[in-house]
């Protein structure tokens, strides 16, 4: 795409010298160049060429695709043909009780996740970097990053078989008399069970990124804090705390551009155990009414809601980190 | 710190320690209480992050008596389990099909997300690789959504073969990144003489900048290659075919939803219990993650922070 761009530039520099004004000289310099400096560097565009077309195909005709948002899409009739209905499918997808009830979901499960797996790496980053000794920090570390390798298939069959029905903790349940304890397919605490899962899944691997900022902060603000006579929670809250809030500030602007999205696999993993009121999100809803249900106008309906409302968010929340003065993401 | 003096410790054997961090002299030591209260704390951590994993490691080797006994974890020990899920075909296929999947899929993601990185690298010099650059990193702010990608995947006619595995995830933007920001960081010196001597871009690449770049690429490889092995979505939507399927859909198929394993079996033989089985799967599903973790986990921190740093 841009090798494209660039050439149609470059083709416009002789008409540009036909111009009756003629441009400034510098600009008419900037023009020629481009064009030697495309062809000294035409084989570096070879390394270029696959990628592009990649980013073309597998990401950006895909966006062109929402339009079937608009259509009342069906897939014999293919995108060209297909009926256009305006935002009939919008208007039908907010009357949507199922709908609701995915948003409803979606923005708990978000909640929770903010609330509690947000800063659970803050504070293990702030308790193994208290420990002195540096085999025992690495020896943890590389235990509590290891999850985070393991797919939700495996992650939900390991916790499956363990707090499952048939599972030890079932049994240690019924020892003392709780019979029937089946942790895994409760709806009731299904949402903080989905929110302790991503802890253990992401915990160790969410600390690297703070790590590396507790580690810019410079030991002389230690020093002085603690002549100043600042203990070693004073000493977290007034140097660690606020030496991390640019990384924090940071993470915090992408999570809140995903509000909507919550570990999809997780979530579609577990629906048929749990059932779809409790476990029914956005992108859940998409997949079992568009792909299962073959209701595509509807489902990319709310596909495309739910990309573009977390765009606007994270840019929005960029913006308002600028603000602040902690410095955006771009 | 590093001024301070004092005799190296040394072991029973007389081998030199590696010199550990000292606590700096301004931080005094933490009451008993607190130490405690630290150690107790991280031992119930690493117990919650192992235990999950040790036990259905346990089980799958469980013989049948000790299975059904069940408890934290069973004491006499079989490979009942093993024979049968490798015995029937169903799961021994899906291991192949990952395996191969895996290979293939690394194999082309890292040679196409190197040259990409190694293309955009000079945003100065090269016309059009900064527009590249920005229109690759948009990409990690939005997606198309699910339907859109299935739409596409149907209409390049991929339904059903093992390319739909492959090629939508073939370069992560954030992996050309890391390797980006890894290959920038490399003398720029070295670089030029080499252009100066003549060498093509090609060249350049092979001879100098992959060999430089052994940390990083074992890194973003390893990335490429827990996602391919990790692939579950993409296989669940896009093959129908199960005899097509990966070892996450068999898995998600017989363990999560609990579908009865249909294994070849000697008509005089009980089949093991459902449950050892069920870990004998997870045990294999996730073998090759825990082999290759260790060797690779010392350049985690290295990739994920360049990764982190602004392109």
């Amino acid at each position: 795409m841009a090798v494209i761009e660039t050439s149609d530039r470059a083709g416009a520099g002789p008409s540009g010298r036909a111009d009756p004004e003629p441009a400034p000289e510098y600009r008419l310099r900037t023009r020629a160049s481009v064009w030697t400096r495309m062809k000294r560097e035409r084989w570096t565009y070879a390394f270029i060429v696959p990628g592009v077309l990649f980013f073309a195909v597998f990401a950006y005709i895909p966006l062109l695709g929402n339009v079937v948002a608009f259509q009342d899409f069906s897939p014999y009739w293919g995108i060209f043909n297909s009926e256009w209905v305006g935002f009939d499918n919008f208007v039908a997808m907010m009357s949507d009780p199922q709908f609701m009830r995915a948003l409803r979901n979606t923005l708990t499960i978000s909640f929770l996740q903010i609330a509690f797996a947000f800063p659970a790496p803050i504070l293990l980053a702030i308790l193994l970097n208290s420990l002195i000794s540096d085999r025992i920090k690495r020896m943890v570390q590389s235990i509590v990053y290891l999850p985070h390798f393991i797919s939700w298939v495996i992650v939900i069959s390991i916790w499956q078989q363990v707090l499952g029905g048939a599972g030890p903790v079932a049994d240690l349940f019924s020892q003392i008399g709780v019979d029937g304890v089946n942790i895994m397919s409760n709806p009731d605490t299904f949402k903080i069970l989905v929110t302790s899962q991503v802890i253990w899944k992401d915990i160790g691997w969410g600390t690297i990124i703070f790590f590396a900022a507790i580690s810019g902060i410079p030991s002389e603000l230690y020093e002085a804090a603690a002549a100043d006579g600042a203990g070693p929670m004073r000493r977290i809250w007034h140097v660690t705390l606020p030496g991390m809030v640019p990384v924090i500030t940071l993470l915090l602007i992408l999570t809140i551009g995903s509000v909507l999205t919550v570990g999809f696999e997780q979530l579609l993993l577990q629906q048929p155990a749990v059932g779809s009121a409790a476990a029914e999100v956005l992108d859940t809803f998409v997949y079992y009414r568009g792909i299962q249900g073959g209701d595509w106008g509807l489902a990319t309906a709310a596909g495309l809601f739910k990309g573009v409302i977390g765009t606007i968010l994270v840019v929005a929340a960029n913006k308002f980190a600028k603000r602040l003065g902690t410095g955006g993401l771009f | 710190m590093a001024a301070t003096v004092s005799t190296p410790r040394t072991t029973a054997s007389g081998q030199e320690l590696r010199p550990s961090p000292r606590r700096p002299v301004w931080m005094g030591r933490p009451s008993a209480g607190i130490q405690a209260g630290k150690a107790l704390l991280i031992a119930v951590i690493v117990v919650i992050m192992l235990y999950p994993f040790l036990y259905v490691i346990a089980m799958s080797f469980a013989s049948r008596e000790a299975a059904a006994a069940g408890g934290f974890f069973p004491n006499e020990f079989s490979l009942e389990a093993y024979r049968s899920v490798l015995g029937g075909n169903v799961v021994t296929r899906a291991l192949l099909v990952s395996i191969g999947i895996t290979l293939v899929g690394t194999a082309l993601s890292m040679l196409f997300t190197t040259t990409l990185a190694y293309g955009l690298m000079r945003t100065r010099e090269v016309p059009g690789a900064k527009f590249v650059l920005v229109a690759v990193l948009c990409t990690m702010l939005f997606g198309a959504g699910i339907i859109p990608n299935y739409l596409l995947i149907r209409s390049l006619g991929l339904l059903d073969t093992y390319w739909a595995l492959i090629l939508p995830g073939l370069i992560s933007a954030f992996n050309m990144v890391v390797v980006r920001n890894f290959f920038m960081g490399l003398p720029n010196e070295l670089l030029e003489s080499a252009r100066i001597d003549g060498a093509s871009d090609w060249r350049i690449f092979t001879g100098i900048i992959l060999p430089l770049s052994k940390a990083v690429l074992a890194v973003v490889g390893l990335f490429y290659a827990v996602g391919y092995w990790n692939a579950f979505f993409n296989a669940l939507i896009y093959l129908n075919d199960t005899s097509k399927w990966p070892i996450q859909v068999v898995l998600n198929q017989y363990v999560v939803q609990g579908s009865a394993l249909t294994s070849v079996q000697a008509p005089d033989i009980p089949p093991p219990p459902p449950a050892t089985v069920q870990m004998a799967i997870i045990v294999l599903a996730t073998i090759p993650i825990l082999i290759v973790y260790p060797f690779l986990q010392r350049y985690f921190t290295k990739g994920v922070l360049t990764g982190a740093i602004k392109g």
